[in-house]
């Protein structure tokens, strides 16, 4: 079995790691690395859980061979709080309850944070369908979608 | 047992692919692959990533028309104000694939390659007569869209072959395409019937140039020879429409399956073309 090295920078940190040409980003990340706020969902790239950031885009991590990581800046929930200070997002969806089971939130957060680097001002309509490949099976999404607009707004204010 | 390699050059991907022992697969987006190879539904020794191949992301202007890298995201193709401005259809169908997250990182190579009959880029290519740039064994050769997918997960590529680039040619004025695709949902869906159509309008409207593609209504998608034949000469009036109409219908062979019967897709059809002609139209009247 012959394992890739990869040198990658992930919420900042340089990390390497040895990993088999199959694995997914997403199994590095969670069993390698044990960075399991990302979430396996689908393994097919429609739900979203496993969402997170390379080169500042939005990627399902399920979708991405961990050898793919080579020299590349990944974000992940993880690197969302700083320290014990929570992203307005992340505080925003306490003040909202806009998760129930939570299995979905670490990808919206995620998601929700790559809409808001690029259009600080969305619509709702923009905002719902920028999420359409985050599945949430818990709050019919308006609680979601009213927190995600609450801390965009909030952001833009401070 | 699987390998993994990422060429730098042209030549060693070429080579890769050529001396690959078993089944090689070539990796740009990798959101069919990845899916695929995860379901087993494909068995590759090797995965050759062509993304650290220079030149193979991004999009240029070149003879007044435009190089599209095979490599290039639909999220990067959503982005680039040059091309919505000339290729409208061509971004909008890109685009409508997948999530945000799929778009961060699909392909249109990827999207023809992966030769689904439902893929939503490849009617608004082959409206726009774009080509393909194909590096292999025997050197480059440039051939149309519609000569790459020959049935469902079948493509004419050889064994050592793969797309670097996309041209799609200079416009006329009073140049528009649009593409369309019916699913019952909103977002994040495979086309019931897909429609592209491109044109070229004269200073009174009457259309003088004509391409229209129908996908997911034949095992490949179809370029509809009598539906131009049916804009051409004309404004868009009722006669024009219902002539389009007729045409789409009867170049449709679809499959029964759940996402429609023969006869829906084949009814969906001539709507699809008609909406998309009209955008279309509207939008070449004001380019």
């Amino acid at each position: 079995m012959s394992k890739h090295h990869v040198s990658t920078t992930i919420n900042g940190e340089p990390t390497e790691f040895l990993c088999e040409p199959q694995l997914t980003l997403l199994d590095v990340l969670r069993d390698e690395l044990r960075l399991t706020g990302s979430k396996e969902g689908c393994s097919s790239g429609d739900c979203g859980a496993c969402s997170v950031t390379i080169d500042g885009r939005l990627v399902c991590s399920c979708l991405m061979l961990a050898v793919e990581a080579e020299g590349r800046k990944i974000e992940t929930i993880e690197g969302m709080a700083n320290g014990q200070e929570l992203h307005p997002l992340q505080q925003k969806f306490l003040e909202h309850a806009a998760l129930q089971c939570g299995f979905c939130t670490p990808g919206v957060l995620v998601a929700a944070k790559a809409l808001l680097e690029r259009n600080p001002d969305p619509t709702e309509t923009e905002t719902r369908y920028w999420l359409a490949g985050n599945l949430c099976r818990c709050t019919g999404y308006d609680k979601i979608i009213r927190a995600v607009l609450d801390a965009a707004a909030e952001m833009r204010g401070a | 047992m699987l390998a993994y390699t990422a060429p730098w050059t042209v030549d060693e991907a070429v080579r890769a692919l050529a001396g690959a022992h078993g089944v090689a697969k070539v990796l740009s987006g990798g959101t069919d692959l990845l899916v695929q190879l995860r379901s087993g539904r494909v068995k590759p020794d090797l995965i050759v990533d062509i993304k650290k191949i220079p030149d193979m992301a991004g999009i240029r202007q070149h003879d007044g028309g435009f190089v599209i890298g095979a490599a290039t995201s639909g999220a990067e193709i959503g982005e680039c104000e040059a091309l919505r401005q000339a290729w409208p259809g061509i971004v909008e169908a890109a685009n409508l694939i997948g999530s945000t997250q799929v778009q961060g990182r699909a392909t249109l190579a990827g999207n023809l390659c992966n030769a689904s009959p439902a893929a939503d880029s490849v009617p608004a290519m082959i409206a726009a007569r774009a080509t393909c740039v194909i590096a292999g064994g025997n050197g480059k050769r440039e051939v149309p869209v519609e000569s790459i997918v020959t049935g469902p997960g079948r493509t004419s590529l050889a064994r050592d072959e793969f797309i670097v680039a996309f041209h799609l040619p200079k416009r006329p004025p009073r140049s528009a395409d649009a593409y369309l695709r019916f699913i019952p949902r909103t977002e994040m869906d495979i086309a019931v019937v897909g429609a592209g159509v491109n044109v070229t309008l004269d200073a009174a409207g009457v259309c003088t140039d004509a391409r229209v593609v129908l996908g997911a209504v034949a095992p490949t998608a179809v370029v509809v020879a009598d539906a131009a034949t049916a804009l051409v000469g004309h404004k868009l009036d009722d006669a024009a429409l219902d002539a389009l109409d007729e045409a789409a219908r009867a170049a449709c062979k679809p499959i029964d399956d759940k996402r429609g019967t023969i006869d829906y897709r084949i009814k969906v059809a001539g709507v699809m073309a008609r909406r998309t002609a009209a955008i279309a139209f509207e939008r070449a009247a004001r380019a």
